[in-house]
């Protein structure tokens, strides 16, 4: 018996290029133009861990609520080894927040069949709340650990699972169907091959809106969203920075009189002035 | 869609984390930001902090100090091991009777979890990793959140849902005064019914937990100076320079994620930015690192910002205060061996 499996995808802006990030003085909204669109990194291992859960007779549904333009990102999933992938996409469904992703995204998923796991990343590149893998979690009533970095199936419808916090490693036994959010660290992603990418043409990749899921409209996109943007702006940053001129030792020179007037004590590495971390 | 009421909504409720029963200082620095809202809107009510875990009276009465009004504790053996169900299912209830107008949790691992699982129980909005949180005189609160890596700010707003919810990052807020002799109120939740239910349903077992090995030296958010090396560092030899140079000044190292990548660094806890640890040190160093949003977010309110990249348009040189345009290798073997030469002298 193969399990039956759901990977959440995000189609997100390249987070290689998002020093080019401008706001627009004028209509106060974020430009992205130029910057290409990518599958989510965290989201690769995602599905990295859903294709090695699988088995020979599971399979992998990828699903994403995304703009029309996400297909090519599913397309991508399916050339990576997934075997059909759900798009919804609607303008009702523009500006939600991750209350009303996931609560849409639930919707989305109870339509596509029955799951045993689903799988998603830690966090998105783009908004980075960590926060739809935990609500989706709670839409569909499942148990789901976070930041997930190994994964045993240790029965038919259970699984150990090791997560990370940031100092300490713990283990749970959680049986199915449960979400996974993947941490970077649980496995390499693998590559796409030539014969993945013409597979993945044939493969099915079925589009829903609004009127196919059984959501209740005042529950979607920015009207449903109980968080509402307000203004955005760019992060104060400049400093008026000394440039040092010099050769490496002329340079030497001048930074241990900066480290010094900093409080540094040369001679010792001791802190004169109190100070660090802010406690 | 629920909307609720929110003058019912009166006072902040600051979750506090634990970690092996000790206090994390993420708990003091949302206490500090609390009572800061409180001050200016004095109308949002009391302070209170509450405590889920085992054996943890003895964190609960280090709360005082932070002058926190009231501690609400949850000690209890079934708590000894993070559960995130359970968790969530005592905070529910917790929420659901005091009726907080705001709610902060730490942005960490395990308690931006429970913010978001709470963001669908208690139905309410949760701003996520805020970098800045302000209150106006209706005791409304207005959350400042990044987006794309930090390049982009936004402020969040929860107007018609109840409680507001947040959660900050370490390191992000500072701790308040101390407040010496101060007795904050003791309230004991009684768990136990809702404990009985949650074990019974659950079908998530908490089976064990150990202790990441932690990095030798001083960890990067209480270390002085902290030296961070970048992707252009180029090969483990050269990594090697930072670790002699933090040994010299009494600081730690620090790195950007590619250097976790190529294996440089082992430890994610010693990356800086928006996956990693927000610092502020007396004197960050940062050599071969091109200063992304991602990186930058977590040390611009370093005290002295000095940079070294070979390139003179690099970003990381507009938020530093001395710039060196040169190679990191040559740099950073000059500085040792002047300071060398200084200690042998
Ligand atoms: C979701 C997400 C989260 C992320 N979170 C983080 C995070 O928390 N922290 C983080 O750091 N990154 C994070 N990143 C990665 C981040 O976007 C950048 O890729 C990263 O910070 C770049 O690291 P770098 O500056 O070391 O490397 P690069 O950007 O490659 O810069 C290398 C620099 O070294 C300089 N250089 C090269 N050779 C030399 C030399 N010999 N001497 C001097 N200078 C030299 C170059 O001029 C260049 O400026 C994240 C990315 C994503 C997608
Ligand atoms: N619109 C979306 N469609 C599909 N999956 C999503 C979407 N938004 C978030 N996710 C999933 O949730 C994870 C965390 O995202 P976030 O909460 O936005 O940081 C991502 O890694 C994805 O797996």
């Amino acid at each position: 018996m193969g399990l039956s499996i759901a990977v959440c995808l995000k189609p997100v802006p390249d987070p290689a290029h998002y020093d080019k990030i401008k706001i627009d003085p004028v209509k106060k909204t974020v430009v992205r133009e130029g910057i290409p669109t990518i599958l989510n990194p965290c989201d690769k291992h995602a599905l990295e861990a859903a294709l090695q859960l699988r088995g020979p007779e599971g399979t992998v549904t990828v699903i994403s609520m995304a703009p029309p333009n996400a297909e090519e990102t599913l397309r991508e999933a399916l050339a990576m080894g997934a075997d059909a992938a759900v798009l919804l996409t609607d303008r009702a469904f523009a500006g939600a927040d991750t209350w009303a992703t996931s609560y849409t995204l639930a919707a989305g998923l109870k339509k596509a069949g029955h799951f045993d796991v689903i799988f998603t990343g830690t966090e998105s590149a783009d908004g980075a709340t960590t926060q739809v893998p935990a609500q989706l979690a709670e839409w569909l009533g499942w148990p789901h650990l976070w930041n997930a970095v190994a994964i045993e199936q240790t029965g038919e419808t259970q699984l150990k699972v090791k997560t990370k916090a940031e100092s300490e490693w713990s283990d749970y036994q959680v049986s199915l169907p449960c979400l996974l959010a993947m941490s970077r660290e649980s496995n390499k992603p693998r590559l796409t091959s030539l014969m993945g990418v013409m597979k993945a043409k044939k493969k099915p990749l079925t589009v829903w809106c609004r009127p196919d899921l059984d959501v209740d409209d005042a529950a979607l996109g920015m009207q449903g969203s109980p968080t509402q943007p307000g203004a955005i702006f760019e992060p104060e940053m400049g400093r008026k920075g000394t440039l040092l001129g010099g050769d490496a030792d002329e340079i030497a020179v001048q930074l241990i009189g900066k480290l010094r007037s900093a409080g540094i004590a040369i001679e010792t590495g001791d802190v004169c002035a109190p100070g660090g971390g802010g406690i | 869609m629920k909307t609720t009421t929110p003058a019912d909504w009166k006072g902040i409720l600051v979750v506090g984390e634990l970690s092996n029963c000790r206090l994390q200082p993420v708990s003091l620095e949302l206490i500090g930001k609390a009572r800061e809202l409180k001050q200016t809107c004095p109308a949002v009510g009391d302070v209170a902090a509450v405590l889920i875990g085992s054996g943890i009276a003895a964190a609960a009465a280090e709360l005082a100090i932070t002058g926190v009004d009231e501690v609400v504790l949850v000690d209890r053996a079934e708590c000894a091991l993070f559960h995130n169900d359970l968790y969530a299912a005592i905070l529910k209830q917790i929420i659901e009777m005091r009726k907080p107008a705001v709610v902060l949790f730490p942005a960490t691992a395990r308690y931006q979890d429970l913010a978001s699982m709470l963001g669908i129980r208690v139905d309410t909005g949760v701003a996520a990793h805020c970098v800045d949180i302000r209150i106006n005189e209706k005791a409304e609160i207005l959350a400042v959140v990044p987006a794309f890596g930090g390049k982009v700010l936004g402020d969040i707003l929860c107007p018609a849902h109840r409680p507001q919810m947040a959660t900050v990052k370490p390191g992000i807020f500072r701790q308040g005064e101390p407040v010496p002799g101060h007795k904050p109120k003791l309230t004991v939740f009684d768990a136990g019914s809702v404990i009985a239910d949650t074990l019974k349903k659950t079908r998530l077992v908490a089976l064990d937990t150990s202790s990441c090995a932690v990095p030798e030296g001083i960890p990067l958010e209480k270390a002085a100076v902290v030296v961070c090396g970048g992707w252009g560092m180029g090969s483990k030899e050269n990594w090697a320079l930072l670790g002699e140079l933090a040994n010299l000044l009494g600081g730690a190292v620090g790195c950007t994620r590619p250097a976790i990548d190529e294996g440089w660094m082992t430890d994610e806890s010693t990356m800086i930015g928006t996956s990693g640890k927000v610092i502020r040190p007396k004197v960050y160093i940062g050599a071969a690192l091109s200063g992304s949003s991602h990186h930058v977010c977590g040390m611009k309110d370093s005290d002295l910002i000095i940079s070294i990249n070979s390139d003179p348009r690099a970003a990381i040189f507009a938020v530093s205060d001395i710039r060196i345009v040169g190679d990191a290798k040559q740099i950073l073997t000059g500085l040792i061996e002047r300071i060398r030469a200084i200690r042998s002298a």
